[in-house]
């Protein structure tokens, strides 16, 4: 019952952290959306009992993915997209 | 307006598709074929406690070294497109980069060097606990990751890095080939004795093969974020 509470609440915030990153207007919200949803099921996993996918999913896809998109933003010169 | 009715027909198409595949599943209560095997046979036969490091580095293992140069291609394309244009550009030194604040930077001299250990405990327990040379070198490479942001001045020594990877990426192959002609198979770990279960030193070339892949992918992911965070 507990698990199945958690489950539904981390399955939540990542629907709504993968539609925030779809539908923000600022990059850099959408890129920090884009960690949200790989942190959580990083976390999702580790319940899952795979620890070692949630290892790398935390450190490459919450944290070096991340960055890399924040790199990719500010070599860009940063510009938020007018349209859509 | 006909674009979107398209549009809703294909997902409803494919949310049949998906709908149709999962009604038929239900959680096998034990494991079955190969799986099975695995799990019966890699503590007896590799003295690995952590099945998944057995599957990876030996049952799978080329897949694993498939895995390696990906990303090393992944690595090769990126330097090869942002990498060190280096000095060519020095005028564009002149633009001063701002400094990270003081308490990133006190933050970034106490963790740095736990992250790095952190680690390196990764992939040199790779065998006894969850994780691995990918983890680990991730992890590494996430260190070197946060010296970067504390100090945007901060600059890697390529050579080093390269022979570091390379020697790596070099030494696994051949650990590789050694286990086609000593042991039973290529990427065979039983080349080294096995030893004791649960001691650091086990499990054949295990260790061995999980220290040079957390090598080699640490220094690649390093190296990509020094030239996608590098000479602006």
């Amino acid at each position: 019952m507990m698990m199945t509470i958690l489950f539904i609440v981390i399955g939540v915030v990542l629907l709504l952290a993968a539609l925030l990153a779809v539908h923000m207007k600022s990059l850099l919200g959408a890129i920090i959306a884009v960690g949200v949803v790989s942190l959580f099921v990083s976390i999702l996993f580790l319940i899952l009992g795979a620890p070692d996918v949630a290892m790398t999913e935390a450190a490459i896809g919450a944290g070096l993915s991340t960055v890399i998109f924040l790199f990719a933003l500010s070599r860009t010169a940063g510009r938020d997209s007018d349209d859509d | 307006m006909i674009k979107r009715v398209l549009i809703l027909a294909v997902l409803v198409f494919f949310l049949i598709l998906f709908l149709s595949r999962v009604a038929g599943i239900d959680t096998p209560a034990q494991l079955t074929g190969v799986g099975a095997g695995y799990v019966d046979r890699s503590v007896g036969e590799l003295n690995s406690p952590n099945v998944v490091t057995a599957v990876v580095v030996t049952y799978r293992g080329i897949d694993t070294l498939g895995e390696v140069s990906v990303l090393f291609l992944a690595a090769a394309a990126i330097s090869l497109l942002l990498g060190s244009t280096g000095k060519k550009n020095g005028k564009g030194g002149a633009k001063e980069k701002r400094s990270a604040s003081e308490i990133l930077t006190t933050g970034a001299d106490i963790l740095v060097p736990v992250i790095m250990l952190f680690g390196v405990y990764i992939f040199l327990n790779g065998h006894l606990s969850p994780g691995g040379g990918f983890q680990g070198g991730a992890v590494v490479a996430s260190a070197v990751l946060l010296l970067f942001l504390a100090y945007p001045g901060f600059r890697l020594r390529h050579g080093i890095l390269a022979a570091l990877e390379s020697l790596s990426g070099t030494a696994y192959v051949v650990i590789a080939v050694l286990g086609l002609i000593l042991a039973s198979g290529f990427l065979d770990s039983r080349l080294l004795p096995l030893g004791e279960t649960g001691r650091i030193i086990s499990a054949g070339t295990i260790p061995l093969v999980y220290t040079l892949i957390g090598l080699k992918v640490g220094t690649e992911l390093a190296g990509i974020i020094d030239s996608l965070g590098g000479d602006r």
